[in-house]
């Protein structure tokens, strides 16, 4: 208990402090074997935060396409993708990263689901979105930390 | 990446879903439409290269509530703009002294089924024209009036009531005029590119997704028969390249212009997989 909080406090400076170029380049970020296996930042993800990412339409979104029981007071989840309750036991930490990364080159590459963290995107993206990624890596660390709760 | 893996996985998921009780597809509902005594075709045999066996109007998918307002043509909020737009038929504008009716009388004769077959060739302008470009031409040459700006209420209006004459009368454009078939090319890779930081094409959410929710939308085909459009979330009228814009926007891509070639290619081709639908307008959604 103590280790872990000493760790979440560590954790909590490094990111306080950590610079974004910390943070792996999106065109860096290699996928093999359907897998990520090196965090995207250093710093464990929140799950708290991962949460609220998963949920905010302007960010993940992802309630758009996937049901999660333990986000029921969620209004309107949408049923395009998999319900993600159970998620964790069905991949590992790693390939729900490279999932929430590009889903197109870890499952499949005529998914629908958009790459959270990816340069690999569709035609005339708009004007102030052009080089970015949908989310930051931290915030798919944040994600990813909150899926591998999703056990049944 | 493992393929045979993930295909195995869903599998065992649809299962699991099936066991959980939770609905994984909601089916469009089996409901039939008379507008004002005339039957809609809400379900016709798909044309061929389709990869659905019918085509299906957005009616379908809409709750009861917004079923129940388009079927009653006193409810439906979208007949304010249709009687609107019989007023401007009959009012003189330009310099030529004309309105719509000096040249066409009776819109309920004149027009009736024209709209179902626009977007149509012009030769003169080398390239289709829908009915909203159709009345900026008839404005400029043959009433010296000026083209109304996209989306100008008035244009919402006309169009909508040309559209209404066709009511229940079945979609069918005619590809073999000028080079209609190759608006429909482009029109149909359009369809199938995807745009934006998304990276979602047309066919994603509107082919591959049909039947299933994002978020509280019930995904249709994304058919073209009932527009212009009442939406009851704009509380307004609502343009058919004003969709399209806004779906291509929902990708976070640029959006094209209204009547640009892109959008005008898009809409050729979307009305043919649309064929044999009967036109709806106004439609009521939500
Ligand atoms: C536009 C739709 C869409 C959005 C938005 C979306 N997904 Fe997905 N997701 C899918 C689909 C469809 C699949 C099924 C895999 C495929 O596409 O072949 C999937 C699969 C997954 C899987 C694998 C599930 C399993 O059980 O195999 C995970 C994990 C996942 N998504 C997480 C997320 C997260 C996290 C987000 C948001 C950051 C998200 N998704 C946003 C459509 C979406
Ligand atoms: C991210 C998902 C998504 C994409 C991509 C998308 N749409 Fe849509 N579209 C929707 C939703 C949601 C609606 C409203 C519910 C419905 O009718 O499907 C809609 C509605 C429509 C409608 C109105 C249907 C009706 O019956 O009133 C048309 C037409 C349409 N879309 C065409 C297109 C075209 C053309 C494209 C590509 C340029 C496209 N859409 C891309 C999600 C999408």
């Amino acid at each position: 208990m103590k280790r872990a909080l000493a760790a979440t406090i560590v954790a909590a400076l490094m990111s306080a402090g950590a610079a974004r170029s910390e943070d792996a380049p999106p065109q860096d970020v290699k996928i093999a074997d359907m897998a990520v296996k090196a965090s995207l930042t250093g710093t464990p993800g929140s799950p708290e935060e991962g949460a609220k990412t998963l949920a905010n339409r302007s960010l993940g979104n992802c309630l758009a396409c996937h049901a999660v029981q333990a986000l029921s007071d969620e209004q309107f989840h949408g049923n395009v993708g998999p319900p993600l309750d159970g998620v964790a036991d069905r991949w590992s930490v790693e390939q729900l990263r490279a999932i929430v990364v590009d889903s197109k080159q870890a499952l499949n590459d005529e998914s629908m689901m958009p790459g959270f963290y990816t340069l690999n995107v569709g035609k005339n993206v708009r004007k102030n979105l052009v080089g970015k990624t949908i989310l930051t890596a931290q915030q798919v660390e944040d994600v990813v930390a909150y899926l591998a709760t999703l056990k049944e | 990446m493992n393929r045979r893996l993930f295909a195995a996985h869903s599998a065992l998921l649809l299962i699991v879903a099936s066991i959980t009780g939770k609905a994984v597809l909601a089916d469009p509902v089996d409901d039939s439409l008379q507008i004002d005594g005339t039957e809609i075709i809400t379900r016709a045999p798909a044309p061929e290269g389709l990869p659905f066996d019918q085509v299906l109007s957005g009616w379908l998918f809409r709750e009861a509530e917004t079923r129940a307002t388009e079927a009653d043509s006193f409810a439906n909020p979208g007949m304010l703009a249709v009687e609107r737009g019989a007023e401007i038929w009959n009012t003189v504008e330009g310099t030529m002294g004309k309105s719509c009716a000096s040249c066409h009388q009776d819109a309920a004769k004149t027009m009736k089924d024209v709209g179902a077959h626009y977007p149509k060739w012009d030769a003169a302008s080398g390239k289709p024209l829908n009915v909203e470009l159709r009345i900026n031409k008839c404005r400029v040459d043959n009433m010296g009036a000026e083209p109304y700006k996209f989306d100008d209420p008035n244009q919402l209006a006309l169009t909508s009531y040309i559209k209404h004459q066709s009511l229940g009368t079945p979609v069918g454009i005619d590809l073999s005029q000028g080079q209609m078939q190759s608006w429909w090319d482009r029109g149909k890779e359009l369809y199938y590119t995807r745009t934006g930081q998304l990276n979602l094409a047309c066919a994603s959410c509107h082919e591959g997704a049909t039947g299933k929710y994002i978020r509280a939308d019930h995904l249709s085909q994304g058919q073209v028969n009932g527009f212009p459009t009442y939406r009851f979330n704009t509380a307004g009228m609502v343009s058919l390249h004003n969709r399209f814009r806004g779906c291509i926007r929902d990708t976070r891509a640029e959006m094209p212009a209204a009547f640009s070639d892109e959008l005008m290619a898009l809409e050729v081709y979307v009305t043919w997989r649309g064929t044999g639908l009967s036109v709806e307008t106004p439609s009521v959604r939500q």
